[in-house]
């Protein structure tokens, strides 16, 4: 894999949230190291996509800190936080386009809310994106409920990088995806990572996704969270990890 | 540190040397953006010197890669010289991805879209109105098929709908009944006294609370209040796959869920409908004692003499085919629901609209047929 430099760009410590009465994660500790791509995966209700939306602001965890490029995500006030927040950029599950505008127009939301960009340099900037992501040169112009599933992510794949992000959060990029599909989308992510140095954090299920981008892992298990490489996992003998990474789909998935 | 993205212009022997420095990101592509659009084809040759550039994103590859291609056009060739070798990648592959898009919808004429707009609405309105006509059949249909057979009617569903139509609906019901009588006897008042006749504003709330007023606003109320519940929830369930999970059981989505509604507003709505009467009535009868002194006994004397039982009836008539026409238009919508959420929201809103407008055109109906009757 590519070289990884010893930087966390993000460090959760002792990160705990809950709803109510009921409590998600505890004492949660994680790095995430600048270049990388982190898998999260978990069972259901283990709080994966919790975590995501905890780090980037948009649940408030009841105790812990979490810091993203150096910054203390709860210690900012409002001009820093969206200075923050143009520093990353966000895929969420079915690509959360804003249906009322095109393609094209989404991804120049971004650009078009740093209000120094000039309308031509926009529009072409938003034009070499939407190509990158791989869309047919007729996507620009269509609204999201003319796109398919895969199309959708990947329109909003476009959106998150408008601003050229330091960091992406991924959330099940490939769920609901045919295989092909799926592949296609983990060539992208791949490419672009490369191409563009990203450091990615992506919930995910998918087996493939995790075998074949993933640097590290991330595995959600009793509130806390175990992180390591593939054979790290495999290697160890917690019934929940031996039962994900060894079973039956997995054994395939992973060419074991 | 964002300031000192540039590019300066050094003189050379048979070429220009265009020496770019700093950062070339997203935080600085507006400056760079500004000075590269108006940059002119200084000398017969370009050399652009990337040594000094310490960031490069995509946005600065694209400038520096337009830029290229613009001198190149233009017949001065490029040569690009110092680019770092982690770079490199990035601005070979804005390089490749540098292909036409269709970033606008093609506009068509505004006459034309115009005249595609009044059709479009034309037939949408009269395909409308045949659906539901289609629906109304259906549920009359399956509506008899039950009471032929009343044990298949769901009754526990019947009751509780009558609760949330009904009952739940009382104090809102009966608070704007109550203030429609007191604008309405303070108007009335207002305009009679000039006449001297202030005694006649108790005939006037009678009459046009008994017979339009009292129905009226009960059945907007529950257009607004039910009609609209029935298609969020009937909406939901077909988001959901419950409907088509119920005909692949065998069940009737007609039979369960639109049946014990439109029966439970029928039952439901005259009754309402009777007590927004009242409601009015004492609302009247309340601004008529403190603004006109028309003590309570004087205003039933005076409203028995200017209503009869008809007035009453022909008001309360209406309140059966509203709470159909409601149930009706609330389940159809809910039934049309398209998979997703953006789609109830819609329906829901169409469900409100039309079903008032159908309530005031049947009211307007009413008018016609009445005054035939000579009611």
């Amino acid at each position: 894999m590519d070289t990884v430099a010893a930087d966390p760009i993000i460090r959760v410590r002792g990160l705990r949230t809950q709803f109510g009465a009921q409590v998600i994660h505890d004492g949660l500790d994680l790095d995430v190291w600048r270049g990388e791509v982190l898998g999260v995966v978990g069972g259901s209700g283990t709080g994966k996509s919790v975590l995501l939306r905890a780090i980037i602001g948009l649940i408030r965890q009841a105790a812990g800190t979490i810091e993203v490029l150096g910054q203390n995500t709860a210690r900012l006030d409002r001009a820093q936080a969206a200075a923050l927040r143009q520093r990353w950029g966000v895929l969420f599950q079915d690509g959360a386009l804003f249906s009322s505008l095109t393609v094209a127009e989404n991804v120049e939301v971004p650009m078009k809310e740093r209000g120094d960009l000039p309308e031509a340099l926009r529009q072409e900037l938003a034009r070499i994106k939407i190509n990158l992501v791989g869309l047919r040169s007729d996507a620009g112009r269509k609204y999201p409920s003319e796109l398919s599933g895969g199309m959708r992510k990947r329109a909003g794949l476009a959106r998150a990088l408008a601003l050229d992000p330091e960091i992406v959060f991924l959330d099940e990029p490939t769920a609901g995806l045919d295989p092909i599909g799926a592949a296609a989308f983990d060539e992208l992510i791949r490419n672009l990572r490369r191409s563009l140095g990203l450091t990615v954090f992506m919930v995910t299920h998918d087996l493939d996704s995790l075998h074949l981008i993933c640097d590290r892992i991330a595995v959600l298990i009793d509130r806390k969270i175990v992180v390591g490489t593939l054979a790290d996992h495999l290697a160890n003998p917690h019934p929940w990890l031996q039962a994900y990474f060894r079973g039956p789909r997995a054994r395939l998935a992973l060419g074991a | 540190m964002a300031n000192r993205a540039g590019i300066t212009a050094h003189e050379e022997a048979g070429r220009v040397r265009l020496v770019a420095t700093g950062p070339w990101c997203v935080a600085t592509a507006a400056g760079l953006d500004a000075r590269l659009r108006v940059l002119a084809p200084l000398g017969p040759r370009v050399a652009i010197d990337m040594t000094g550039v310490e960031r490069l994103d995509s946005a600065g590859a694209w400038l520096l890669h337009r830029t290229r291609t613009r001198l190149a056009e233009a017949g001065v060739p490029v040569d690009l010289e110092g680019v770092r070798p982690e770079h490199a990648g990035l601005l070979q592959r804005v390089v490749d991805v540098d292909k036409p898009m269709e970033m606008v919808a093609p506009r068509s004429l505004a006459v034309v879209d115009l005249v595609r707009h009044v059709g479009q609405a034309t037939v949408t309105v009269l395909t409308e109105a045949r659906a539901l006509l289609g629906f109304f059949g259906l549920t009359v249909t399956i509506a008899l098929r039950t009471l032929m057979r009343p044990g298949r009617l769901r009754f526990t569903s019947l009751i509780n709908h009558m609760e949330q139509v009904g009952l739940n609906a009382m104090p809102i019901v009966g608070l704007l009944s109550f203030l429609i009588g007191v604008v309405l006897a303070y108007q009335g008042a207002d305009q009679l006294r000039r006449f001297g006749a202030e005694l006649f504003t108790v005939n006037l709330l009678g009459v046009s609370i008994l017979r339009e007023l009292g129905i009226l606003i009960t059945a907007i109320i529950i257009a607004g209040r039910s009609g609209s519940a029935f298609t969020a929830q009937i909406g939901t369930m077909k988001v959901n796959q419950e409907i088509d999970a119920m005909e692949a059981l065998g069940l009737d989505p007609v039979e369960i869920l639109v049946l014990p509604r439109a029966f439970a507003l029928i039952l439901t709505l005259p009754l309402i409908a009777f007590f927004a009467d009242l409601m009015g009535l004492i609302g009247g009868a309340l601004m008529s004692l403190f603004v006109l002194d028309i003590s309570l006994g004087q205003f039933l004397r005076q409203l028995h003499e200017s209503v009869t039982t008809t007035t009453f009836f022909v008001g309360l008539v209406k309140a059966p085919v509203f709470a159909f026409i409601i149930a009706l238009v609330g389940c159809y919508c809910g039934l049309k629901v398209a998979g997703n959420a953006e789609s109830v929201g819609r329906m829901t809103t169409q469900s409100v609209v039309e079903s008032i407008f159908l309530v005031i055109v049947a009211d307007a109906a009413f008018s016609i047929l009445f005054s035939y009757l000579d009611l």
